[in-house]
């Protein structure tokens, strides 16, 4: 195992553009059952612990901009992301614990790609935008446009994210979901990220596709105030947008069924077009 | 052909005092800590950063070791249990908080960090604080009660 250690920005990405290398921020996903994992013990890897200008986060009158560091521990913390984004701090209060929240990034979130993140689907919902930099300059993508399939993505390997910017503006609802087998420490069966902007409904579902993915028909049938009586109403609009799997932690029954119960009974009390029917 | 592996040399601050370790760059912070170090006391459950036995404090915040890159503490501060007074804790004992002593000092060290951030209560209850470490003996109403005895005395 190699590392390459840069101090600067500069550095880093001059680095990524003459070799491959993995990027290692707080190492969260990449040293889960480490000694074991003796192939990836053969690789190079990027450590961007000593960037600490990718450390901060910053407010300005329309964004927030996560730093590639930015830790869930740093928005947790921060009594303005908890007034003004509440469901981003929800969601980073359901990643592990405290321990794995100190040290976990949003950026690596987003780019372990994993279906089941819990960080890209809160981000998702409010419309954030990746930055990638590189040798050759910098690049934006917006998030729900990032994942191309399982683990695939819209970044080179000589890209680093650098920044994700997520736009402040008003939403009358912002909810985030988590089903998991227990309250800590668990892996999401079915995750949601709910947010109503002025332009229309954002919903985005985890564990239940390849990627962390925005569902339309569900935005639809919510921007059209279709009647919905019982979460089955909903059953259509989630097999057009997502794909479950039976995996270890759950099966694709189970997950259309409580994605399509979540909805129903977060969105009922704020929706007076859902409801009213018996419960299925 | 893999990268060849070349030993990195790392100083960063040991529940205070100065350390320099040559290190495999392979290596993980609670390895170091338990065989170069000799500190013990930090233990190996899962391996997977979910049980908290190995939670140490990086820069003043919990984390487990077990996911921590060596390399990375460079210039930093670490703290282990070894650091933690023990009269600090004696609620645990009390409160029934501990009986195998695997998950223990993790415990310990979550513990130890809510009684000095306790702050942090405003806004998340113990149990919540303390769901980073696992325990398959006593059940966790124990430990929440030891951890809420200790923070309350602290507090007077």
């Amino acid at each position: 195992m190699r590392v390459l250690t840069p101090e600067t920005l500069d550095d880093a990405v001059a680095m990524l553009a003459n070799e491959a290398a993995t990027p290692i921020a707080g190492g969260t996903d990449l040293l889960v059952h480490w000694p074991q994992r003796l192939a990836d013990h053969d690789r190079t890897y990027l450590d961007l612990s000593r960037l600490g200008s990718l450390r901060a986060h910053a407010w300005s009158d329309d964004r927030l901009t996560l730093g590639a560091l930015t830790s869930y521990w740093d928005i947790v913390t921060d009594p303005r992301a908890q007034a003004e984004l509440p469901m981003l701090v929800a969601a980073a209060r359901t990643v592990g614990a405290i321990q794995i929240q100190t040290r976990g990034t949003w950026a690596g979130n987003i780019v372990n790609a994993s279906p089941a993140a819990d960080g890209v689907p809160a981000l998702m919902a409010l419309d954030a935008e990746v930055v990638l930099a590189s040798a050759a300059g910098e690049e934006r993508v917006r998030l729900d446009g990032f994942y191309r399939g399982y683990k695939q993505m819209a970044r080179r390997p000589d890209q680093l994210v650098t920044a994700i910017d997520v736009p402040l503006e008003p939403r009358s609802f912002q909810s985030f979901v988590k089903v998991g087998s227990r309250r800590a420490q668990a892996i999401t069966k079915i995750g949601l990220a709910i947010t109503r902007p002025a332009d229309g409904w954002r919903v985005v579902a985890n564990s239940m596709a390849p990627t962390v993915r925005r569902c339309p028909s569900v935005e639809a049938l919510l921007d059209a105030e279709t009647p919905t009586t019982s979460p089955g109403g909903f059953a259509e609009a989630i097999r057009a947008d997502v794909s479950p799997i039976d995996d270890i932690r759950s099966t694709a029954a189970y997950r259309e069924r409580v994605m399509a119960r979540a909805l129903f009974y977060e969105l009922a009390p704020v929706c007076p077009w859902i409801g009213g029917g018996s419960s299925a | 052909m893999p990268p060849r592996s070349e030993p990195m040399r790392i100083t960063f601050t040991l529940n205070g005092a100065e350390e320099t370790v040559e290190i495999d760059p392979a290596e993980r912070l609670l390895d170091t800590l338990r065989y170069r170090a000799g500190l013990t006391g930090t233990k190996e459950g899962c391996g997977e950063g979910e049980c908290g036995a190995c939670t140490v404090y990086l820069d003043g915040l919990p984390a487990n070791s077990c996911l921590v890159p060596t390399f990375q503490v460079a210039g930093r501060a670490v703290e282990t249990v070894e650091s933690i007074d023990p009269t600090e804790l004696g609620s645990l004992h009390r409160c029934g908080a501990t009986q195998c002593g695997a998950c223990t000092p993790g415990v310990v060290m979550s513990a130890a960090w809510i009684m000095r951030h306790d702050g942090v209560l405003e806004t998340h209850s113990i149990r919540e604080l303390m769901a980073g470490n696992l325990c398959r003996c006593t059940g966790y109403d124990g430990i929440i009660d030891g951890v809420r005895e200790a923070v309350e005395r602290g507090a007077r």
